[in-house]
């Protein structure tokens, strides 16, 4: 498929997988993600791979678990309810050293909450979500074309460090169509010596498994699991910057709200305001750098976001304090105007 | 064009029908007193016929439509006021049908008073940029889904293919022959290709029953939030 399609954000992700040598998914159907698992269910038979609805979210989660246990490269998707339930066998699959891509495309909270956009799961996705020390990387798009290669790069980043990776979207970038294209370059899935698919009676058999009956073995692996993760943190933080060069005010943004703050940018340019946007591309690892570079010329930062200020507490500890950093959000659904963050632009522009 | 009494805009997830069936609404109205739009999409969460439903009011269109649309909640219904659309037969009417067999499947319900009066056109919407629907085959697969979902037979194809904001004259004229396969494997005749306004004018000629689609105007506020006007 070289050439542009038209797309839901949905299946861009859906197809990247499939694109990506992914031949199992298991799910259960939750708005505004569904089109996930709908495009697996047609297309999964058609090229011999396994498309399964569980019975609930936890089965789904955990058969994740076991066909990575044999070394697929496997999915499940869900929505922010959702995602609450599949975060113990989330947990699950970080503490066996599996890879695994989860894709949540969120919507409003707390509770059954409502199945209009947010980003409210910024801190159950950055922080862990599930019990016991762990980490995922987390990915953020915020277009279409991003839902499709941050999928595939899901799948090469779980594989190298053998970690559960999710793609944080939200339903308007699920929901919404643009032009995409799958003409990217694909790496070659690592080998697996570790997964549980037979010794042939050539080999000691392999264990996967989250449970240490001693604790001095559990502490050792919790050590050497965080070892890893530095590792990821130095060699993994992905951001774009838009016009920070000269900016004067920087917003922080990612995902969907970052578009609109593109928007906004234009407009405040257009009135002679110098105004930039950083946007993470990954939350956890979260780029520390350009936060670090920003604070020595810029003279505040805002972030912008769908939800009670999630995001703002990693800008807060990257910028250390040294510029004042302020909320513009927008929750339960709505998403902001670019005229509402132009009016906090102005605000903060006159010394807040 | 000559409208029957209703006219179902049925087809693939994602093919466009909303943006015709609003468009196909306003025009409709121009030559007739008593319009209604239906929207009868019991899949889609976001971007629905609702967002147009000021430009529908204001020109005195009847919006028929469930009123969980576009809210926070996840209500496949369908509004009481559907049988409006078989039992008032001064009505003419463009019904929005959800995508894909599941959509159409809501349609089903109306498919034995709307059979019976036979006063009906049921167009297929096609987009050859839509991934799973990229050639003839694919599309008649569908069709036959549908129409074993909703009981109701196919009247002729709408070509709308495009690529969203990238779309060009090009990629219009790219997908003629497709939809001539389409129309040959499907035995419809396309009934009419559409194309957003901005481009009308360089394939007027080019393009037989070329119909503009205003999609600026009826554009979903979200999109326009994210620079995509």
């Amino acid at each position: 498929m070289s050439e542009k399609v038209l797309m839901k954000g949905n299946e861009a992700i859906a197809e990247a997988a499939i694109i990506a040598g992914c031949r199992h998914y298991f799910g259960y159907p939750i708005t505004p993600q569904t089109e996930i698992a709908a495009y697996m269910a047609k297309r999964m038979p058609k090229i011999g791979g396994t498309f399964l609805q569980a019975e609930s979210e936890i089965a789904a989660i955990n058969m994740v678990y076991g066909a990575s246990a044999a070394g697929m490269r496997v999915m499940t998707s869900s929505s922010s309810p959702g995602i609450s339930l599949k975060s113990e066998g989330i947990s699950y699959i970080a503490g066996a050293d599996l890879p695994a891509v989860i894709v949540n495309a969120q919507r409003g909270g707390p509770g059954l909450g409502g199945i209009q956009p947010s980003q409210s799961d910024y801190f159950q996705a950055t922080r862990g979500g599930g019990h016991g020390d762990y980490h995922m990387i987390v990915l953020t798009p915020a277009s279409v074309q991003e839902m499709a290669e941050l999928t595939v790069k899901a799948f090469d980043l779980a594989d190298k460090y053998r970690m559960p990776v999710m793609i944080l979207a939200d339903g308007t970038i699920g929901q919404m169509m643009e032009p995409v294209s799958f003409d990217f370059k694909l790496n070659e899935p690592p080998a697996k010596p570790w997964a549980t698919n037979g010794t042939k009676m050539q080999r000691e058999h392999n264990i996967i498994n989250s449970l240490y009956l001693k604790p001095l073995d559990l502490e050792v692996e919790n050590m050497k699991r965080f070892e890893r993760y530095e590792i990821v943190k130095q060699n993994e933080p992905m951001y774009e910057e838009y016009m920070t060069d000269d900016a004067d005010i920087i917003l922080a943004a990612f995902g969907i709200a970052a578009r609109v703050c593109k928007n906004a940018i234009k407009k405040a340019r257009k009135e002679g305001i110098k105004v930039g946007l950083i946007r993470p591309i990954t939350v956890w690892p979260f780029p520390n750098e350009p936060f670090e570079k920003a604070v020595k010329t810029c003279k505040a930062i805002i972030s912008v976001e769908l939800s009670m200020g999630q995001l703002i507490e990693d800008v807060r500890l990257a910028t250390g304090g040294k510029v004042p950093v302020t909320l513009c959000n927008r929750v339960g659904g709505m998403i902001p105007e670019p005229e509402e963050i132009l009016e906090e632009i102005h605000r903060v522009a006159n010394g807040g | 064009m000559n409208c029957k009494r209703l006219t179902l805009i049925c087809g693939h997830y994602g093919s466009g029908k909303t943006n015709i069936a609003v468009n196909l609404a306003l025009q409709l109205k121009k030559q007739r007193e008593n319009v209604a739009l239906a929207d009868l999409d019991i899949v889609n969460p976001y971007f629905r016929a609702k967002d147009s439903m000021d430009a529908l009011n204001q020109n005195g269109i009847r919006f028929i439509c469930s009123d969980f649309a576009n809210s926070n909640v996840d209500l496949p219904a369908l509004p009481q006021e559907i049988y409006a659309l078989t039992d008032d037969k001064s009505l003419s009417a463009v019904i929005d049908v959800g995508g894909d067999e599941r959509g159409a499947l809501a349609l089903g319900r109306l498919s034995d008073k709307i059979n019976e009066e036979n006063n009906f056109d049921m167009f297929m919407v096609i987009n050859k940029y839509r991934p799973l629907t990229p050639d003839a085959e694919s599309v008649k697969e569908v069709m036959l889904e549908i129409e074993s979902a909703c009981r109701i037979s196919f009247t002729g194809i709408i070509n709308n293919s495009n690529l969203g904001r990238e779309t060009t004259a090009e990629t219009v004229l790219a997908s003629v022959g497709f939809a001539d396969e389409c129309s040959k494997l499907l035995n419809l005749p396309i009934v009419m290709t559409t194309v957003e306004d901005n481009i009308y004018p360089l394939l007027r000629d080019k393009i037989p029953n070329l119909f503009p689609l205003d999609i600026k105007r009826l554009l979903d506020q979200t999109e326009r939030k994210l620079g995509n006007d």
